[in-house]
């Protein structure tokens, strides 16, 4: 894709109208929105964060939410899935043709919503390989499906840890007890494989890794992918952006998205940085 | 004081209910100078030859009320107040234990025998294949067939003077456990002692178990709790164990009482030099439990591990009271306990480490970690460090606190539900205690039983028929 954000709005709506994805059906249509944001507002701890968010996200598409630290990317994140720390004063979250914020944080991950967490917690005493079983079976009990037998999971285990070249040792582990920064953004991704999301948000997944690292890491997600898969990236720099290709960039300013671009925007945004955006922002009557 | 026996032809009830106001002393004095003769009949030289001291020293002690700083948390005169029967005549239980009892542990080949109420059952013992020279069975019956062994032993650990629990089990206890095994033997096969409560009316048992290992020797010791009638229970228990030099001796005891038990046991503990002992005490459902346990630390390079747990609900109480003294150099502790508290359950631990004068090089570990699940939950805790050494490594910690919040959010997010997730954070917390378990088969088994404990599908213990 080669987008210019000027002509990028006009370019959207050329792509609406000639369906590029299969969609998912379940009455939302062919090229209704998986994801639809309107003028969500949240706080936590009595201070608002979210001032006003509008986001639509399409089966297939992948956005690349760019902004500065405090501006509530991660807010964002925590509040479509359900953390109960956050407050959501005002407005709609619509998930698969679903009121989302209505749902139970296990309910909206059932419906196929996963983030890969800034900073995974480790959880000492619960082994990967139960917490990963008891997630996988919960998934497959809300799908009317059997549970999996032992040696089934331990095969699904298997194919899965080599998609993110995870140490067999580190699955036998507690959860992300002990883990680098590197193996911990990996588990995350090994647990995406394990859950197969159609709503992925990768929240600063890239952050503390090195080179070979985010390829893997990056790589592993792309494999994941189907022509259905939609993601929010949250992200400081383009090179997992590089991997992942975007389809759309949003920036995140002081709880709103203040400008939304094609791919460029990100690239723009790397070499210049946020500065820019904000006069502009400010200029605006 | 009625000593006819009720229907069920098991009880002697106690009859004294004149309102003395948190005397409730006065019935089992009275009961004892009444029946004393009744008791000594029915039990052994050795074991009577303890009881007037006992007596004495019970009637000057009373019962410890709340005020007594090692009663802080559990009042023993209310535990005791009420009516319960006893069975001062030794009539058999009416069902034979090995038909009835399923084990909770399958997989582990055990020497298993039964103390009915506070009665060892011998009528049907399996055959065992215990190397030659170990003595297993009544406490009574080989005290009198081996009176200067056992007299040697018991009731030199448990004093009499300081605690009238003590004092009274040693009163009326007429029976329970001896395990001797001789100078350098091993008993390869675990021992399995099940204490079963079974009776139709209110009832009170008060059992000993003496543990004798001689230098070098080697046992380990499964002890299960089972309360199988919805009567009142109240049991007292004492353990005396002599662990000589070089001798190991692992100690597991598995509480899987009803609500409507209350237990006192007093463990003592005297280790030799170079002699290892672990101590798993684990409360899985109980009513009022109090465990008191007193380790002597007696010959160089001794090491003991003391690890508890403790699940409670409902109404439940537990406290464990410790005591470790370190007398002479270079000897280990290790303390582990935790605690999961649900409900309105109340726990409570005092751990005391002494370390006298001259023990230089000990090293000593204690911790205790529990975890409230709800805000009508208590714990207190209370660790104590005591130390006349300067060359020592000592350390303690105690945390109260509630489920990782963050970690249960995690596990939502990957589609764990909220219950499950609490599960197997309340599971993971515990996990290290069972860990600490050095049989293999038993771990395993208390991992499941832990983990059903937490899914409510243990209300009361399940290894037996009898339980319905």
């Amino acid at each position: 894709m080669d987008k210019d954000s000027k002509d990028y709005k006009e370019q959207m709506q050329a792509e609406h109208s000639t369906p590029l994805h299969t969609g998912r059906g379940q009455g939302v249509g062919p090229m209704g929105p998986l994801l639809s944001i309107k003028d969500l507002h949240a706080s936590i701890n009595g201070k608002e964060i979210l001032k006003g968010i509008n986001l639509e996200v399409k089966p297939g598409e992948v956005h690349a939410l760019m902004g500065q630290n405090g501006a509530g990317k991660s807010t964002l994140s925590n509040v479509l899935v359900g953390h109960p720390a956050y407050e959501v004063t005002k407005g709609s979250v619509t998930y698969n043709g679903k009121d989302l914020l209505a749902m139970s944080p296990e309910d909206r991950a059932h419906e196929g919503l996963f983030l890969s967490f800034q900073h995974p917690v480790e959880i000492p005493g619960v082994s990967m390989v139960n917490f990963m079983r008891a997630a996988v079976n919960e998934h497959r009990k809300y799908k009317g499906l059997p549970a999996l037998t032992a040696s089934e999971f331990l095969k699904l285990m298997r194919e899965k840890r080599a998609i993110v070249e995870l140490d067999g040792k580190l699955a036998n582990r507690s959860v992300n007890e002990g883990f680098s920064g590197g193996e911990k953004k990996r588990n995350e991704i090994f647990q995406m494989a394990m859950l197969e999301p159609t709503f992925a948000i990768l929240d600063e997944t890239d952050s503390g890794l090195d080179v070979d690292a985010l390829r893997i890491v990056a790589e592993g997600f792309n494999k994941l992918r189907t022509p259905e898969t939609s993601a929010i990236v949250i992200t400081h720099y383009q090179r997992l952006l590089d991997y992942l290709k975007p389809d759309i960039v949003h920036v995140l300013l002081d709880g709103r998205i203040v400008k939304t671009g094609g791919p460029d925007l990100a690239q723009e945004i790397e070499q210049r940085g946020f500065d820019w955006i904000k006069r502009e922002v400010q200029t605006l009557p | 004081m009625n000593s006819n026996h009720n229907k069920s032809g098991l009880s002697t009830p106690l009859h004294y209910r004149e309102g003395q106001g948190g005397g409730s002393a006065t019935q089992y004095i009275e009961l004892f100078a009444q029946c004393e003769a009744m008791i000594s009949k029915h039990s052994a030289e050795v074991l009577n030859s303890l009881r007037a001291k006992a007596f004495e020293d019970f009637k000057r002690l009373g019962f410890s009320t709340r005020k007594d700083e090692d009663y802080k948390y559990t009042d023993v005169s209310k535990a005791f107040e009420p009516d319960y029967g006893l069975n001062l005549n030794r009539l058999d239980i009416p069902v034979n234990p090995y038909d009835v009892f399923k084990c909770d542990v399958p997989n582990m080949s055990t020497a298993l025998y039964f103390v009915a109420n506070d009665s060892f059952y011998n009528k049907a013992l399996p055959k065992s294949n215990l190397p030659e020279g170990v003595l297993l069975g009544s406490l009574k019956e080989l005290s009198e067939s081996y009176p200067e062994l056992v007299g040697k032993y018991y009731g030199k650990l448990a004093e009499t003077s300081k605690d009238a629990v003590v004092a009274l089990n040693t009163m009326l206890a007429q029976d329970g456990l001896l395990l001797y095994v001789p100078k350098g033997v091993v008993v390869e096969k675990p021992i399995q002692l099940v204490n079963i409560l079974r009776a139709d009316v209110n009832f009170m048992v008060n059992r000993r178990v003496l543990v004798i290992l001689e230098d070098g020797a080697r046992a380990r010791l499964l002890m299960c709790d089972h309360a199988m009638d919805k009567v009142d229970f109240l049991a007292t228990q004492v353990i005396e164990a002599y662990v000589g030099s070089g001798a190991t001796l692992d100690f597991y005891e598995l509480e899987e009482n009803t609500t409507a038990t209350r237990r006192f046991s007093y463990l003592n503990v005297y280790q030799e030099a170079d002699s290892n002992v672990l101590v798993g005490g684990i409360t899985l459902h109980n009513g009022l439990t109090r465990n008191t346990t007193r380790v002597t630390l007696a010959g160089q390079g001794a090491y003991i591990n003391l690890s508890g747990m403790a699940i409670a609900d409902k109404n439940q109480h537990v406290d464990n009271h410790t005591f470790i003294d370190h007398q002479v150099p270079d000897c280990t502790s290790r303390e582990l306990y935790k605690y999961v508290l649900d409900d309105s359950a109340t726990g409570a631990f005092a751990g005391k480490v002494l370390v006298r004068e001259g023990a230089q090089h000990t090293a000593s570990e204690q911790t205790n970690r529990n975890l409230c699940v709800t805000r009508q939950a208590r714990m207190y805790t209370q660790p104590q460090l005591e130390i006349y050494a300067d060359d020592v490594k000592c350390s303690h910690g105690a945390t109260v606190g509630q489920l990782d919040e963050n970690a249960l959010f995690y596990m939502r997010q990957r589609g764990v539900s909220e219950q499950e997730a609490r599960l197997l954070l309340m599971f993971a917390f515990v996990g290290d205690v069972v860990d600490n378990i050095r049989l293999d088969a038993l771990r395993d088994r208390l991992h499941l039983l832990v983990e059903k404990r937490f899914r409510g599908e243990m209300g009361k213990c399940q290894g037996c028929t009898m339980c319905k």
